[in-house]
């Protein structure tokens, strides 16, 4: 309902409701209040122009034009309206048919409707028109059912969409007829499109209806409507401009009325409530130094990535919201650091950050944020692009969306090194296809010719890798690369990483959501938790020697081969912390065995040892009861929003 | 007695065949666990049970009788590998248990069934107002569990139940399956990409490769000593398992 009301909220949406009231408010008093004016027969002043006593002058038998225009706005309105309502109702009756008859039946309905689009909806009225007999009864049909078959397209289209969600299959296998499964699940999903649409298709019956009255082949003498009164007003055009001018003003206003009204209303369910959260101020605030800055204990050349007390913050409806509050840490040339945690906990926004690719309405603040030395928070400039272009490359998690579908594959690979190196077409491209066989893709220089959809998932990861591969890049981040794919792929994907980073000496950051796989591939672990980092460890140390209890939580939970299957396995209990309402003190206290009082309420540091690890706990390393094992007979998390 | 036996099943599209005469049993009170990677055909093998594909040869049979796929009250129940799909994002938790469920009954007798049923996974009863979109994806998981179990079904289809969730919460949803199944005497065909996975939950395991099975038998005994070449392609490819042909690091 809220998104309902936010359609008021635009000048046009309020305008266009305003005045769609104004039309049915009209329809109904005028006739009650003018009728009487509008029949006034004065036949000593016919054919008048507009006067003081007649706004708009007068017709062939000296009735008022302006008061015969505004009793006409109910049956125009009326005539409209019922043409829409036959419209979406055999709209509708078409569209749902396929899915309620099933898949052949379904096929012949379809093509009956997309053989009815493809003829002009004028033509189809009128047809109707001479079938039904010239009159109001008929021209509603006509232009009813000229109107149903686009409307049972969309209807099918919308439908189909739905059917295919694999809640409808759940209830199909529950049993649920098709019929109810049409009522209880498709419609109320495809409500809202619908009745914006019909909303607009009102819009065009009524523009639809002044036509063909206009013609001669709608309403009859004696009664009339808008399109009546325009076909009399225009005889005597040259007499009276006004005859013609007011029902065409009132034919105008309307039309636009329900168009813009149902315009509106699909914008404002479309976009949602974006409307009402102000912006962040574009000056940074100060930094809350709530956090002792990690040591960076590695000041040397050859750091890749420098970050510190990295933050971002998107603006929210109660306040900014910060995914990632205030985070450091350090990448040196050819090593491998894993970034894991839960969905939320802020890893693939700081991939995104460093890779300045957190767009508007989002803010990345930092104190410090360098790739191979230059300042990635000043502004974009030419030289900023081109380093990151070709030292950084990225490497997201859905194969399926980072190509471009309609070009070839090498092409989209030698885009990048004609825009970022300036090589021609030619020597881009064999660079594309040596990139393609370096991320082991077999018959390179024929792949290259192919579109992205002729490659598998794991060809695809790959290939995406290697197009990271155009530049000469000093840092790979791959955010979640392998979360989408099999395990088969996963490990050569893997496997593909690990080599790229030993033979070009390539600094690679790996985020994901399984400790294992980060385990595998990295030399140093970052876990974080509600946007901050808890703990950095080497990874060798992730098995045995992890002191966080959240680290030690995520490591428990994944089964592996030597899981012992008589006990149950681990759990988290409680769920991530939504980055909108983050406790006081120590983020994970809610879920941890070993929280204190202290812990609620203060905010452990992240401390660094001797060794250069890094933990944020006030019981780092103590002995974690095996409570945390199954909790049977409790409900998981019980929270109200 | 509850086996469901596949017997030749056979399912194309087009000119592809996607499930090329595979047979396979799960025993009554058994979790037979299916892997293969995508597009190996195991997805469209579950869905061809419950109705959802279209078999153009072989049998799905329940203790020797062929699966009813329309109508009411079917035996076989599946749930689906996306809990942010599965659900009707327009509807109560409670209202979409509660159409799964045999029809007939009074409301407060269905209410009452609702309430056992999120009890039964561990999810609060008094919050079957919720709609999905204020739950998580393991609790959405729950409630798909619990939908399945609605029909009081003889055998229960997991189509990779897990592999849209973060391992954290994997591990809650798996404990589920393990007490429910033990609990309620279940058969299940658990499918998953992931020999871990299916180590755990399964006591038979079935390896699908190009729509077909490639080997089968008593889980412990096909991990231990793997005959096909794919399954030992897929021990190896476990992450965290080293004893493949990967060089540990």
């Amino acid at each position: 309902m809220r998104r309902w009301t936010s359609v008021l909220r635009t000048p046009l949406g309020l305008a266009a409701t305003t005045l769609s009231v104004a039309v049915l408010l009209l329809a109904v008093v005028a006739p009650i209040l003018w009728t009487d004016d509008a029949d006034a027969v004065d036949t000593g002043n016919i054919l008048a122009g507009p006067s003081g006593d007649h706004w708009a002058g007068t017709d062939n038998l000296g009735r008022d034009i302006f008061y015969r225009t505004l009793v006409a706005t109910r049956l125009s309105v009326e005539l409209a309206l019922s043409a829409t309502v036959i419209a979406v109702v055999a709209g509708l009756v078409l569209g749902t048919a396929a899915f309620l008859l099933g898949r052949r039946p379904g096929r012949v309905v379809s093509a009956g409707i997309n053989i009815a689009v493809a003829f002009p909806g004028i033509l189809l009225a009128l047809f109707f028109a001479v079938i039904f007999g010239v009159g109001a009864t008929g021209a509603v049909f006509a232009i009813g059912l000229a109107g149903a078959p686009a409307f049972g397209r969309l209807t099918q289209t919308l439908v189909a969409g739905i059917a295919s969600r694999d809640f409808v299959s759940a209830a199909q296998v529950a049993g649920v007829g098709r019929v109810r499964i049409l009522f209880r699940h498709v419609l109320p999903n495809i409500a809202e499109p619908l009745v914006v649409n019909a909303t607009i298709s009102a819009g065009g019956a009524l523009l639809a209806f002044a036509g063909l009255s206009f013609l001669g082949l709608g309403v009859q003498q004696p009664a009339y409507d808008w399109g009546r009164l325009l076909m009399d007003g225009v005889q005597s055009i040259y007499v009276n401009p006004a005859a013609a001018f007011a029902p065409g003003t009132a034919v105008l206003v309307a039309g636009l009325a329900f168009n813009l009204f149902g315009e509106s209303v699909a914008k404002a369910l479309g976009v949602g409530v974006v409307g009402g959260i102000p912006a962040l101020p574009r000056v940074p605030e100060a930094l809350e130094a709530e956090e002792v800055a990690g040591e960076v204990h590695h000041q040397h050349d050859d750091v890749v990535l420098d970050v510190r007390d990295l933050e971002v913050t998107f603006p929210g409806p109660q306040g900014p919201i910060r995914p990632v509050r205030g985070i450091s840490f350090a990448v040196r040339r050819g090593e491998a650091v894993g970034i894991v945690g839960e969905s939320g906990s802020g890893k693939s926004l700081t991939a995104l950050a460093v890779s300045k690719l957190v767009g508007d309405p989002g803010r990345v603040d930092a104190s410090r944020l360098e790739l191979l030395g230059t300042d990635l928070r000043a502004a974009d400039t030419r030289a900023q692009r081109q380093l990151l272009g070709t030292s950084l490359s990225m490497v997201f998690q859905d194969p399926m969306t980072s190509f471009n579908p309609t070009q070839r594959m090498g092409g989209q690979l030698a885009e990048v090194a004609r825009h970022h190196q300036g090589l021609d077409r030619k020597a881009a491209l064999g660079r594309a296809v040596d990139r393609l066989r370096s991320v082991r893709i077999t018959e390179p220089e024929q792949r290259a010719h192919q579109y992205p959809h002729e490659f598998s998932g794991g060809m695809r990861q790959r290939a995406m890798i290697g197009m990271g591969l155009m530049g000469t890049p000093a840092l790979i981040v791959a955010d979640e690369p392998t979360t989408a794919l099999d395990v088969t792929v996963q490990q050569q994907v893997l496997d593909l990483l690990a080599a790229i980073r030993e033979a070009e000496d390539v600094a690679l950051v790996l985020i994901s959501h399984d400790v294992t796989v980060v385990g595998e591939v990295c030399d140093r672990v970052l876990v974080m938790y509600a946007g901050k980092i808890v703990e950095d460890l080497p990874a060798s140390d992730l098995a045995a020697g992890a002191r966080h209890p959240y680290t030690r939580a995520l490591v428990a939970a994944v089964p592996d081969m030597d899981t012992d299957l008589d006990e149950p396995l681990a759990v988290i209990p409680g769920r991530p912390v939504d980055p909108a309402d983050v406790p006081v003190g120590c983020a994970y206290a809610p879920r941890c065995p070993l929280a204190t009082d202290r812990c609620r309420v203060e905010q452990p540091p992240l401390e660094t040892d001797a060794a250069g690890r890094r933990v944020a706990c006030w019981h780092a390393g103590e002995p974690v009861d095996v409570a945390i094992h199954d909790r049977a007979g409790s409900y998981e998390e019980v929270e109200v929003p | 007695m509850n086996d469901l036996r596949f017997e030749d099943v056979t399912v194309r599209f087009g000119q592809t065949t996607a499930v090329d005469g595979v047979s396979l049993t799960v025993p009554a009170g058994q979790v037979v666990g299916l892997v293969g990677e995508s597009g190996s055909g195991k997805s469209t093998l579950a869905r061809a049970a419950v109705g959802l594909a279209p078999m153009q040869g072989g049998r799905v049979l329940l203790d020797g009788a062929p699966v009813p796929t329309k109508g009411r009250n079917r035996p076989l129940q599946m749930v689906f590998q996306d809990p942010y799909s599965s659900l009707d994002p327009r509807m109560s938790i409670g209202e979409s248990i509660a159409e799964a469920m045999p029809r007939g009954g009074s409301r407060a007798g269905r209410r009452t069934e609702v309430e056992r049923l999120l009890e039964l996974v561990h999810l609060d009863p008094t919050r079957s107002g919720a709609r999905p979109s204020e739950l998580s994806g393991g609790q959405r998981q729950r409630v798909a569990l619990a939908r399945a179990l609605a029909g009081r079904p003889a055998v229960v289809i997991a189509d990779e139940i897990t592999s849209a969730l973060d391992v954290s919460i994997q591990g809650a949803v798996l404990n589920l399956v393990r007490e429910l199944q033990r609990e309620l005497g279940l058969s299940m065909l658990f499918i998953s990409h992931n020999l871990a996975v299916v180590r755990y939950v399964a006591t038979h395991v079935a390896v699908m490769h190009h729509g077909r099975i490639v080997e089968e038998g008593p889980t412990a005994q096909v991990l231990a000593a793997p005959d096909h070449d794919y399954t030992r392609e897929l021990l190896a490819a476990v992450p965290g398992n080293n004893q493949g042909s990967r060089t540990p690091r």
